[in-house]
């Protein structure tokens, strides 16, 4: 049983690690065959980081993962104060609509949000471009953290925030003093996810992007679709050892983290 | 969930983009510019123009020792680039008509031009500011999809062709006509475009009807073909062309003629023919959208694209024929003289054929057929899929509603 | 009272970002161009019927591909030592940090006719097999672009069974099949489920997989409702009858796995 065990998880990553072993490896290729090694360079990567397009979409990424995310994180965080004061009724309705967004395939969630934008855009003079990016950003990230924050929110002792009233705090400092720092981890984390799925998105983007603000995911997808470039596989390696670097140093934060509060304990 | 890995990669990418200063940009090419006082005129202005053209349509500087000619044109103007691209006429319409986007120069073909003319999506252009139109050559000008020219200053033109394998087929032995894309032999070997205009053409072709018939009848033989034509298809595609032939992927693939001159210089296994019964000659030319923001900018930069030098740089690098009469005769003769690139008026007059705007109805029609056709059936899908499905649906509710009876009746007791 | 109306930002902005464009698709989807009243698009949609019976096809071939790969997997990873057990869920999540895009992209250069696993098998003697622009490769696509989503909400309920119950079915005569079985399975039912879904919404509404791996001639949904706005056949009201059909497929299917899941709420009572 061990065994087979074993087996089964070695295939498996195999599966899932195989294509992108390929790409890494073809991305050191000196001659565009995608199959066959002819020999080793580092040219991909220099016309990588020299390829403009590559580099203003990746800025447009950030701007707009950064932006949307902030912003959702902000409404978010209101919404779940405001939602939990309300009556059942109500409040299972909003409920409903926070899921929506969840629930809905990409391309609807898209292509309802490109038809809004250009029902504005015919009459408000509103362009297409980070503005509608942002929003149709903020959309789809928001009830993430919704759903991040509320279970927290619920946690909170409803007598701890009635005490520090009790104490002579404001409402708005007995926020900031008691909330606010029970909630933060769900804040934090939904800001996370907020902001790696803006990072990640392409399907929404794809419709409500205009002229001037390609993010990366539409930059790729343009790339696919012409004359391919190894350049493309330079691109992949660098995002996977970035994933990569990132979630081992996660890892390793929280195992020190983990054996600090054992040696506390 | 957490993929914070973005921000990891811009770090990279920052440090790399330090160093990246020493490096040179691009090998010396030197561009001579006529007038160089009027293109100052924004010098200083912050403005930016929208850029929407096809892809692998201009030297974008990706290839070495190649120009970009978007930075050559910021670096002259100050005026900066927003450079996107689109795969065929229909996008391009889809994407002004309600996709909302704003862009201020747009390369549609000569039957998409007429048909946004006649919907009045197209800017006039004023040509004090397009002085270097007078390089176009004549026969280019007023033609019929933009008759007194008031829209469009031609960019490059060309004919629609096959591209195939010498390796694999001999031309010498199979006549290379367009019946060779229906042949069974090279079943999943054949690429086909992946837009309606361009092939319906060439069913039409095939078919012997008009490539701007009106007809629906002739219009649904020729969806009907296409049908027919799919199993020995392997892919609809555009531009992955570069890609599949390239790497041998498949043996047989209509496509334009620059984009077949571009693919012979770089493989040796390619070959091309314009087959003798006829094809599409076709116009890609510059307009400026309605509504376009920097409509004095957009003309600046048309201008640019009809400087000799320019279009001299946007032929040798696309491979695309140009309308320009000081790049053309900057080429070298065997390019002038090349058949591929430029055939003989004979051949022009007698053989090929300008789409045409079709009307309402028959767009309509198209794209109906077209959408029809590429959603037959190939892999013949089990005709009892539905049923069976139907029937497993109708299973388990009831066997949800029976599960739940029974646990009922326990709960009772 | 004041507190209510902190929320109020949001609720703004979800009914004008959220209902009122669904609300426009099915405007779209039930006006013509001039405003009138009309059910032709919704009619026009049944000449799809082919699409949405392979996309549904398709969606479902690949989710149980899915579950029939993750469960095994998400089982060994809940019972593996707890040291090495984080990592080792790292280690098989981390391809879905990738962007799909590039993941989808990259079967592409393995499956061709000149591809690697035709190149090595003609080492040996072997093919080329047709493998690229088949149905078989888009739900290879998706399968490997979503099973992280079966994968996770599978382990996350089954490293979340309380040991002590295992050990009660064994004291209770149960050996390891018959626990799997009859103790495991019931109580991972909810995280399948919600792999179930998670796997199969995107699966069904897919247009790049089946762009990129089918060649162009397998169209899905996705590729429809993509056609009518960004593509080839433009044509928005038809587009948006097609969004809401699609979903109302969905919320369909959705309230079927809802109906499961109240049942199994109350195997575990």
């Amino acid at each position: 049983m061990k065994k087979l065990s074993k087996l089964y998880l070695g295939l498996m990553l195999l599966f899932l690690y195989l294509p992108i072993l390929v790409l890494i490896v073809f991305s050191f290729n000196d001659s565009k065959s995608r199959s066959v090694f002819t020999g080793f360079t580092f040219e991909w990567y220099e016309k990588l980081f020299r390829n403009e397009l590559i580099m203003t979409s990746l800025a447009n990424t950030l701007i707009v993962a950064v932006v949307a995310s902030l912003i959702a994180t902000v409404l978010g965080t209101l919404a779940v104060i405001g939602i939990s004061k309300m009556r059942k009724g109500p409040k299972a309705a909003v409920m409903q609509v926070t899921n929506i967004p969840i629930i809905n395939p990409e391309i609807v969630t898209g292509v309802s949000m490109m038809l809004l934008f250009v029902f504005f855009a015919a009459r408000m003079n509103l362009e297409f471009g980070f503005v509608t990016l942002i929003i149709a950003h903020i959309t789809f990230d928001v009830p993430y953290v919704v759903l991040n924050v509320m279970p927290k929110y619920r946690q909170i002792d409803a007598n701890m925030y009635e005490a520090a009233q009790d104490l002579g705090c404001g409402p708005v400092r007995a926020f900031f003093k008691v909330i606010l720092p029970e909630i933060m981890p769900g804040i934090i984390s939904g800001f996370l996810m907020a902001f790696t799925f803006s990072l990640d998105d392409f399907v929404v983007s794809y419709f409500t992007s205009g002229s001037t603000a390609q993010t990366l995911p539409i930059t790729i997808y343009a790339m696919t679709r012409r004359k391919v470039s190894p350049e493309i596989n330079a691109l992949s390696t660098i995002i996977f050892v970035c994933v990569l670097v990132v979630l081992v140093l996660k890892n390793v934060i929280e195992r020190r983290a983990d054996k600090k509060r054992g040696v506390v304990r | 969930m957490k993929r914070t890995f973005m921000l990891l990669f811009l770090v990279v990418m920052l440090v790399t983009g330090c160093a990246q200063e020493e490096i040179e940009l691009v090998e010396e090419v030197t561009l001579t510019i006529e007038d160089e006082t009027y293109y100052q005129r924004f010098q200083n202005a912050g403005i930016s123009i929208n850029v929407y053209n096809w892809g692998e349509y201009i030297p974008d500087g990706s290839d070495d020792g190649v120009l970009d000619l978007n930075a050559a044109f910021t670096e002259l103007t100050g005026i900066k680039v927003n450079y996107t691209t689109f795969a065929t006429n229909e996008e391009l319409y889809a994407k002004l008509k309600g996709g909302g986007a704003s862009y201020d120069i747009i390369i549609p073909s000569d039957y998409m031009i007429s048909r946004m003319i006649y919907e009045g999506m197209l800017e006039e252009l004023n040509f004090d500011n397009i002085p270097n139109y007078s390089y176009i050559m004549e026969k280019f000008k007023n033609q019929e999809h933009d008759p007194d020219n008031r829209y469009s200053v031609p960019y490059t033109w060309g004919t629609v062709g096959i591209i195939y394998d010498n390796t694999a087929i001999d031309p010498e032995e199979t006549p290379m006509d367009w019946d060779i894309l229906w042949n069974d032999e090279y079943k999943d070997s054949i690429l086909m475009f992946d837009n309606p205009r361009d092939a319906f053409a060439i069913a039409e072709l095939k078919l012997g009807y008009s490539l701007n018939t009106e007809s629906p009848e002739e219009l649904k033989h020729a969806a009907k073909v296409l049908i027919d034509q799919k199993p020995v298809v392997q892919a609809y595609v555009m531009d992955e062309i570069f890609d599949k032939m390239g790497a041998g992927e498949a043996i047989l693939a209509p496509y334009y003629a620059g984009d077949a001159k571009t693919l012979m210089d770089e493989y040796d296994h390619l070959s091309f023919v314009i087959p003798q019964s006829g094809t599409n000659l076709f116009f890609d030319s510059v307009c400026i959208p309605k509504g376009a923001k920097q409509k004095e900018a957009a003309e600046m930069y048309i201008n640019f694209l009809c400087e000799p030098d320019v279009a001299y740089a946007v032929t040798d690098y696309i491979g695309y024929s140009t309308p320009n009469q000081g790049a053309f005769d900057m080429l070298d003769e065997e390019t002038q003289n090349d058949p591929i690139a430029y055939p003989d008026d004979a051949y022009l007059t007698e053989k090929t054929t300008v789409y045409k705007n079709l009307s309402e109805d028959t767009n309509q029609l198209m794209q109906t057929l077209w959408t029809e056709m590429k959603s037959a059936e190939v892999e013949h899908t089990n005709p009892w899929i539905v049923p069976i499905f139907m029937l497993l649906c109708i299973l388990l509710s009831i066997a949800i509603v029976i599960r739940r009876h029974i646990r009922n009746k326990k709960d009772i007791f | 009272m004041k507190q209510k109306l902190l929320s109020a930002p949001y609720l703004v902005w979800m009914a004008v970002f959220v209902i009122v464009p669904l609300v426009m698709v099915a405007y779209f989807a039930f006006f013509d161009s001039d405003g009138n009243f009309t059910l032709q698009y919704v009619a026009d949609v049944a000449q799809y019927s082919n699409i949405f019976v392979r996309s549904v096809w398709l969606a479902a071939i690949a989710t149980v591909i899915c579950l029939v790969l993750a469960y095994p997997l998400a089982y060994f990873l809940s019972k593996m030592d707890t040291k090495i057990q984080g990592t080792m869920v790292m280690i098989v999540i981390l391809p879905m940090w990738m962007n799909f895009l590039l993941r989808t992209y990259a079967w592409m250069t393995l499956l061709g006719n000149e591809g690697i696993i035709n190149t090595l098998l003609g080492y040996i003697g072997l093919g080329p097999f047709k493998m690229l622009n088949t149905q078989g490769a888009v739900v290879l696509g998706m399968v490997y672009d979503y099973i992280p989503y079966m994968i996770l909400p599978i382990y996350t309920v089954m490293a979340k069974i309380d040991k002590s119950v295992l050990e009660a079915a064994n004291d209770l005569g149960c050996n390891g099949v018959k626990t799997l079985f009859k103790v495991v399975l019931p109580l991972s039912l909810p995280g399948v489920m919600s792999g179930i879904t998670m796997v199969f919404v995107p699966a069904i509404s897919t247009f790049i997989i089946s762009r990129m791996l089918g060649g162009g001639s397998n169209l899905l949904i996705g590729d429809l409702i993509e056609m009518q706005f960004l593509g080839n056949s433009y044509n928005p009201n038809l587009g948006a009858s097609i969004s809401l059909v699609l979903m109302v497929i969905i919320l369909l299917i959705m309230t079927l796995m809802n109906q499961f899941d109240v049942d199994d709420d109350r195997v575990l009572m």
